[in-house]
């Protein structure tokens, strides 16, 4: 058994008056893919930002509970929200690399966090586009815009900029919803290569992706947990009647 | 019925369009003739490089040079200062300041826009050129830096609204993305939504520029009016505009000085196109 990397306790979140999150409780292995799957609007991106804080930007939140990465809370008062962001990477659903060169977008985190010598920057920067199998591609282009790649390239690049800071968890919000289906498997098959080193969570509409990608699914329904298992438990012999709707697409 | 009345609506918007391109043409053609006539007496390189401007001496001496200077030199000095004022205002009003503070500051912005010139001026005369004088030891508080700050408050409406148009335009993933890279929000402001928003901002110099260039007569009343070579901002000096509004009552139609003041017009209208295109290239520039 190994230990949990992320714990969430009695999380209930609050955008105003409305309920996002109600009473969720789970704990999260380390270095697993965990898939999170649920009808659109029952909060899986609102869960997914509780855990880098992405949340606190917006207006009128209120936040309970607790919610531990490494055994420490992220919502405590002495949480350093840098190193949580550091430490908790995120993809959006949209690539979204800056207007700047590729190599620019690479070591952007690096240089935000004060590294300042060349040659680690550049090593970092060829280390982590080599893990998204980009380098070889572009390394005679990395004073190019980061603009001109492809989506798919933008989509690695992006994970790339991720993983120059060295995350330890990485949240990936519909990743692969801008791509077409042959780029979509490339990602989920750089995502398991990443599993080694990384804990990843991932939300997806996409059924056979959460299948075939991830170890570990949970499914919500209106901000509450319906269930959390093994992948290929909740997709065979799911333990509650609305879990078995939703994945034989009965319902969402 | 209703049918002829639509055909004369149409046609009689149809005609304003054509009327008001025929007015340019009109206009533009008649600034030639007259400011061109100057050249049949006076060398085109002695007018715009000739350091000396008398127009009523004999013989008269119609070179701009110390008008050109200071017209640049007061446009610079305005510039120097509104721009950083403008960016900061932009990204105060834009990323920084609560909801309610920034509507707020907005319109106060626009009511500034509103203050005629001439009031400003005024005040500039009354507060600003004392102030200058008893601090520099100055004869007199009316000099092209009076002048650079009066105008870069005016420049200041126009540059801090499309400067805050383009920070609100950068799309929010630039900014999700560096935060969520562990950046600072004053990081991801200077390091990817400033030059996220590069062209707007240099569209907004530009039009603050061509603001500053035109503006007449508060320059007149603040810049102490001097036509010599400017060696600094602690001096009089006198713009084209000024230039222009000061002497055109005086001149006698037909004479070489007012030809000299229709030439002057020629290089502001120069002047301004070639600002305006520069502003809509930036503003129109794709992201490459
Ligand atoms: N900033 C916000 N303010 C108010 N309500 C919000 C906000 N963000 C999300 N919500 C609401 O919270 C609920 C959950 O939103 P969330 O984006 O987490 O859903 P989701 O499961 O990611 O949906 P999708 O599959 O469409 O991405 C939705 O009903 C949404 O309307
Ligand atoms: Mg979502």
């Amino acid at each position: 058994m190994k230990k949990n990397k992320i714990e969430v306790k009695d999380l209930d979140l609050f955008y105003g008056d409305f309920h996002a999150l109600k009473d969720v409780k789970v704990g999260i292995e380390e270095k697993v893919i965990t898939s999170i799957i649920g009808p659109s609007g029952c909060g899986k991106s609102t869960l997914l930002r509780v855990l880098n804080r992405m949340n606190d930007l917006v207006e009128g939140i209120k936040i309970t509970g607790s919610v531990k990465i490494d055994g420490q809370d992220v919502y405590s008062p002495n949480c350093d929200l840098v190193a949580l962001r550091k430490q908790v990477g995120m993809v959006f659903q949209r690539p979204n690399p800056f207007p700047l060169s590729i190599y620019d977008n690479v070591i952007y985190g690096p240089r935000v966090h004060g590294e300042k010598d060349r040659d680690r920057l550049n090593a970092l920067a060829e280390e982590s586009l080599r893990s998204v199998l980009l380098f070889d591609e572009l390394k005679d282009h990395l004073r190019d815009s980061a603009l001109t790649l492809s989506l798919e390239q933008q989509q690695r690049l992006c994970i790339a900029r991720l993983l120059a800071v060295c995350p330890e968890v990485i949240l990936l919000d519909e990743p692969c919803s801008a791509l077409d289906p042959y780029s979509t498997l490339k990602i989920e098959e750089l995502l398991q290569t990443l599993k080694r080193d990384y804990t990843i969570l991932i939300v997806t509409h996409n059924m056979q992706q959460a299948a075939r990608a991830s170890d570990f699914t949970f499914y919500m329904l209106l901000g509450e947990m319906i269930e959390y298992g093994e992948t290929k438990q909740v997709f065979t012999s799911p333990q509650d009647p609305r879990t078995e709707e939703y994945i034989t697409g009965r319902f969402g | 019925m209703k049918r002829a009345f639509e055909y004369f609506i149409e046609k009689l918007i149809l005609l304003s369009g054509i009327a008001s391109i025929i007015f340019v043409i009109l206009i533009f053609i008649f600034l030639l003739r007259e400011g061109l006539s100057l050249f049949a007496a006076t060398n085109p390189l002695e007018f715009l490089f000739g350091r000396n401007w008398y127009p009523i001496s004999d013989p008269p001496q119609f070179g701009i040079l110390p008008l050109i200077l200071g017209s640049l030199l007061v446009t610079l000095g305005a510039i120097i200062i509104a721009v950083p004022l403008g960016i900061a205002a932009a990204v105060y009003v834009a990323e920084i300041a609560p909801l309610w503070l920034r509507d707020i500051l907005k319109s106060g912005i626009e009511l500034l826009a509103a203050i005629p010139s001439i009031v400003l001026g005024f005040i500039g005369i009354a507060t600003l050129a004392p102030m200058l004088k008893a601090v520099f030891h100055l004869p007199s508080g009316l000099t092209a830096l009076a002048g650079s700050i009066m105008l870069a408050f005016m420049a200041m409406p126009t540059i801090v609204s499309i400067i805050e148009d383009s920070i609100v335009s950068v799309p929010k993933s630039y900014k999700e993305g560096s935060l969520a890279l562990g950046a600072t929000h004053w990081q991801t402001i200077y390091k990817v939504i400033l030059p996220a928003a590069s062209s707007g901002i240099l569209a907004a110099i530009m039009l603050g520029i061509g603001r500053v260039v035109g503006e007449t007569m508060a320059v007149l009343m603040i810049t102490g009016n001097a036509a010599v070579l400017p060696t600094s901002f602690l001096q009089p000096v006198r713009t084209l505009t000024a230039t222009i509004a000061a002497e055109m009552g005086e001149a006698v139609a037909g004479s070489s000085h007012y030809y000299a003041l229709f030439a002057i017009g020629i290089v502001l209208f120069v002047i301004s196109f070639v600002i305006n295109l520069l502003a809509d290239m930036f503003l129109h520039r794709k992201v490459k």
